[in-house]
């Protein structure tokens, strides 16, 4: 049982992109994995429109207190906001779990399901499985994907179907030079 | 132009009487899907939308939105007005449709949201 479950995850279809600049930087993060500042979590319900963006919000707030740059803030809770949403709109539910390092933030999304079956078809812009509840307001637009790798410095999504989907992105408080 | 300016133009309703009416209008957004108008990462702007549920008052904490107006007559229901309210966010809301908002607005100087 335990060894099929890591052949499976092992050929667990992924997504990663690294924006032009960010490469030495990621490695090194990877490489390095420096001690964390401040770690936070939150918890996204299923279908829950209410709570939805509330772990984006803060996080946000946290990140304002800490004195980021206003532009790299509205990245950053854009792309949080997209995820988070996506976990309450498209999954069972998860957890979002940021972790905030002197120069950057890792922040992480893990669901229970139902996964995605073709994750080239998931980041094409426009493409969208939302419901009509979930439409009607104001989601579905097949944008979110793309917009979290639009604001992000990198990204890593894995899933197929039948498993969960894990997200995770890093942005920079300041560019690299 | 301000917010005062734009709600005569627009023959608006403000939503919440304490709204700050004299904030400075930079440059204007339209649309009414969500991922559309997270595209405004670069500056602060004015919002017009048909969407009135809670999740637009939301996006005011991840982007900087100036003000909101809803068009078409629609009006949200008291908790999103109240969501606004303890944002310090205006809201209006006026019977024009999008398309003659936009026009109007751009008619008297309002530029595009840099996207
Ligand atoms: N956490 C997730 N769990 C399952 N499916 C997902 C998840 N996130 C995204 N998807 C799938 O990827 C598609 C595209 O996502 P996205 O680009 O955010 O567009 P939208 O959310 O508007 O549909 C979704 O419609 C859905 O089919
Ligand atoms: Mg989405």
């Amino acid at each position: 049982m335990r060894v099929s479950a890591v052949v499976r995850s092992e050929v667990m279809p992924e997504y990663r992109f690294v924006a032009e600049g960010f490469e030495d930087a990621v490695r090194k993060f990877e490489e390095q994995k420096p001690e964390a500042e401040v770690k936070t979590q939150f918890v996204i319900p299923e279908k829950d429109f209410n709570t939805a963006g509330k772990g984006s919000s803060e996080l946000k707030n946290l990140l304002k207190r800490l004195g980021v740059d206003s532009v790299v803030l509205r990245r950053i809770a854009v792309a949080s906001y997209e995820a988070e949403i996506n976990v309450a709109a498209h999954s069972k539910g998860g957890i979002m779990y940021s972790t905030v390092y002197d120069d950057l933030i890792h922040v992480r999304f893990e669901d229970e399901g139902p996964g995605i079956a073709n994750i080239e078809q998931a980041m094409t812009p426009g493409y969208s499985t939302a419901d009509d509840l979930v439409r009607e307001l104001g989601f579905g637009a097949g944008l979110g994907l793309p917009n979290i790798k639009k604001n992000s410095d990198a990204m890593r999504l894995v899933s197929a179907a039948g498993s969960c989907t894990k997200l995770e992105f890093l942005i920079y408080f300041a560019k690299i030079s | 132009m301000i917010l005062s300016d734009l709600v005569t133009l627009l023959e608006g309703e403000v939503l919440f009487p304490e709204a700050d009416l004299d904030r400075e209008v930079p440059c204007a957004f339209a649309s009414d899907m969500i991922s559309d108008i997270l595209m405004c990462t670069k500056e602060p702007t004015l919002l017009l939308t048909g969407l009135t549920n809670n999740q637009v008052i939301r996006l005011s904490d991840m982007i900087d939105l100036i003000a909101i107006v809803f068009v078409r007559g629609k009006k949200p229901l008291q908790d999103v007005i109240e969501m606004a309210e303890e944002r310090g966010l205006p809201i209006i809301t006026t019977k024009f449709t999008l398309y003659r908002c936009s026009g109007l607005l751009y008619n008297a100087g309002l530029r595009s949201c840099k996207i």
